[in-house]
């Protein structure tokens, strides 16, 4: 009675574990299946358009003289984000990691954080609402004063609506991301490397100078590539600030447009061949943010193995 | 004997080229006072005062410090002022932001019917009255709000099983399997897909799968949930890593399941971490705009039904009302109400964070000790 007893609990059991360990195992392989149909069903939508004839898609010209530009628009956006936000978030990293006082730290670790809770929506309305009305006296000396750079060349827009306001936006978008990961690259320095700089009578920048900062350069790289591939991708903040327009070289002056928000802006309303073409964009985009964002993972998995040597 | 009764310097010889303790003091003060004085005479702002303060009282103290103390110590306050100068700098936006709503979204905030009203029936003719006579601005963000809610509510029923159970594969079953190292490499790859490719995803399978034009409640929470899933499993698996294997151990020694184990030891000691995480992922997903817009269209009625028919959300709402204002010539009580509506994202969104840390603290494991 007892074995038998014994044997149907064990049978109902195993059954249990079969099924948990079995939908556990599901769960997994739907994140690759939803990552796999990512890609597949935008390739699908966006079959369309890239067969039409080459004057059904918008400006008549084919979807590579349709996508070239915009592409180059998002690059251009997300470098001047870079630009700006990389030494901000270092600095701002550092600041947490080294200088700030021990109890404080924290506390403005998570003051920074706070940049990252706001949504994008409030950001782009803040950058077409604010930031541009305050920014474009600042253009308009650019353009009066730096005007012999192409980037810089005048007139300036009036409304500050530019590349540059939005590069901007995502520059504040970005900060959080590369600070953040910064920090946690900064925090795992060696303690021993750190005291040995100081004990040989190094001040404190040059004890990060030899090492926090060789020490986090792998982080720093791949906490960049996030922000970047972060910065490609962002939307909202373009597509309010941005009074977009045909490719030009100059910052300052109303014009371009990224992937992101001509999809957003455009997509509402479109039907046909336009929806395809757009999907298409997107699949481009998805390309594009995938490639940065393995390499920066790939850095970032490289830099685990190391960094248990100490 | 009488050279001991001699010694009159002032400072000894372990301080000497060192600048005294209250040298930042008085060149804060300098530069405050030399701003303000140059501020005066090419036309005063406060932020240009600041910059202006900010510049002056680096290179004071860089060449004071230069003179007194040498070159490797002048790098080192030069360093720290850059330090301390980016942290301000990126607390500009922040508080800026901040402001920016509080001052625009408030009057929005406090008109009344604005948390209780849609924007059905609310036209141009509408605004242009309120405007030109006065009367209180019309619509509201209800229809929004109950959109807002409900998709984030689906989102979070399909990614929190999905992104749980995943979590517990690559803890307790992945051992470090190519599969396991697969999913943890493509879960942080997925972290970083654009939002809108997401919507987009989502829109071209309910498109394939459904018809062409679909829009509903429902695909955009499976595009919020394409976002929200990586996040989940991610903040899930460092919280379920640090429990303990003594307990799991101590289960398995009883005789347990592994299954009964996982669901009555290992998730039980984890939930507040896991809860938090979860907070935290909506938190971030309530303010997707992108994914949204291009998946459930905009609606200015209240839908109370995610299945079918366009449904309005918080930050579509926004956007809509500053590109396409109900009314054109007077675009001022659209822009009102786009900014009672993003403060009132923002206190949903702060409001989770808080949640968060909240649930945190207070399903802690006990400890016992």
């Amino acid at each position: 009675m007892t074995t038998t007893s014994l044997t149907k609990s064990r049978g109902a059991g195993r059954a249990g574990d079969k099924v948990f360990s079995g939908a556990a195992l599901a769960a997994g392989c739907l994140i690759l299946a939803v990552l796999f149909g990512v890609a597949l069903f935008l390739v699908v939508q966006a079959i369309p358009a890239l067969v039409a004839s080459p004057d059904k898609i918008q400006g008549g010209e084919g979807f590579f003289a349709y996508i070239w530009p915009i592409v180059i628009g998002t690059v251009i956006a997300a470098i001047i984000a870079l630009v700006i936000a990389t030494p901000v978030a270092i600095g701002v990293a550092l600041f947490i990691s080294h200088f700030a006082p021990r109890g404080l730290a924290s506390g403005l670790g998570y003051v920074i954080d706070l940049l990252a809770a706001i949504p994008s929506v409030v950001y782009g309305a803040w950058g077409a609402a604010f930031l541009a009305k305050e920014i474009s006296p600042a253009y308009d000396w650019l353009a009066n004063n730096m005007g012999w750079l192409p980037i810089f060349q005048g007139p300036a827009s009036a409304t500050g609506k530019t590349i540059l306001t939005a590069g901007i936006v995502l520059a504040v978008m970005v900060l959080p991301i590369i600070t953040s990961l910064s920090r946690e690259i900064f925090l795992q320095t060696p303690k021993l490397h750190e005291e040995a700089a100081l004990a040989l009578g190094a001040t404190r920048w040059e004890m990060i100078k030899m090492a926090v900062l060789p020490f986090g350069r792998p982080g720093i790289v791949s906490a960049v590539m996030l922000g970047l591939g972060r910065a490609l991708g962002e939307t909202m903040a373009v597509a309010l600030v941005l009074s977009s327009g045909a490719l030009t070289a100059s910052l300052i002056q109303s014009g371009n447009q990224t992937i992101a928000a001509e999809i957003a802006l455009n997509f509402p309303e479109a039907s046909g061949l336009k929806v395809s073409t757009l999907i298409a964009a997107g699949l481009v985009l998805f390309v594009i943010t995938l490639g940065v964002n393995m390499i920066a993972r790939w850095i970032i998995s490289r830099h685990k193995e190391f960094s248990g040597a100490n | 004997m009488t050279s001991t009764l001699t010694p009159v310097r002032k400072r000894s010889a372990l301080t000497k080229g060192q600048l005294p303790k209250f040298a930042p003091y008085v060149v804060l003060a300098l530069a405050l006072v030399v701003g303000a004085a140059i501020m005066a005479v090419i036309g005063f702002n406060a932020f240009g005062w600041g910059i202006v303060a900010a510049i002056l009282f680096t290179a004071g103290l860089v060449g004071w410090s230069a003179a007194v103390e040498g070159g490797r110590k002048a790098k080192d306050k030069l360093a720290t002022c850059l330090v301390v100068g980016s942290f301000l700098v990126a607390l500009l936006p922040l508080i800026s932001v901040i402001l920016t709503v509080l001052i625009n979204g408030l009057p929005g905030l406090l008109d009344p019917g604005f948390l209780n009203t849609s924007m059905n029936g609310v036209t141009g003719a509408f605004d242009n009255k309120s405007v030109e006579q006065g009367a209180p601005v019309m619509g509201g963000i209800y229809h929004a709000l109950i959109g807002t809610i409900q998709i984030t509510l689906l989102a979070t029923v399909i990614s929190v099983p999905v992104g749980l159970l995943t979590a517990v594969y690559l803890v307790e079953y992945g051992e470090d399997r190519p599969l396991a190292r697969a999913i943890t490499f493509f879960v942080d790859v997925m972290t970083g897909i654009p939002s809108i490719v997401a919507g987009l995803f989502a829109a071209a399978f309910f498109f394939a799968v459904v018809g062409p034009g679909t829009k509903t409640g429902a695909v955009a929470a499976v595009a919020l949930s394409v976002l929200m899933i990586p996040v989940v499993v991610r903040s899930s698996e460092e919280m379920l890593k640090i429990v303990p294997n003594e307990l799991r151990e101590a289960a398995y020694a009883l005789g347990v399941r592994k299954w009964r184990t996982i669901l009555k030891v290992v998730i039980p000691t984890a939930i507040s971490g896991i809860a938090s995480g979860v907070t935290l992922a909506i938190a971030r997903v309530i303010g997707e705009t992108a994914p949204i817009l291009v998946t459930a269209g905009f609606a200015t009625s209240i839908n109370t039904n995610v299945f079918s028919g366009w449904m309005a959300s918080l930050p579509t709402f926004i956007y809509t009302q500053i590109l396409n204002p109900t009314s054109p010539s007077n675009p001022d009580p659209s822009s009102q109400r786009a900014w009672g509506a993003a403060l009132v994202l923002i206190i949903l969104v702060m409001l989770l964070n808080l949640g968060a840390r909240l649930i945190a603290r207070i399903f802690a494991p006990k400890t016992g000790r």
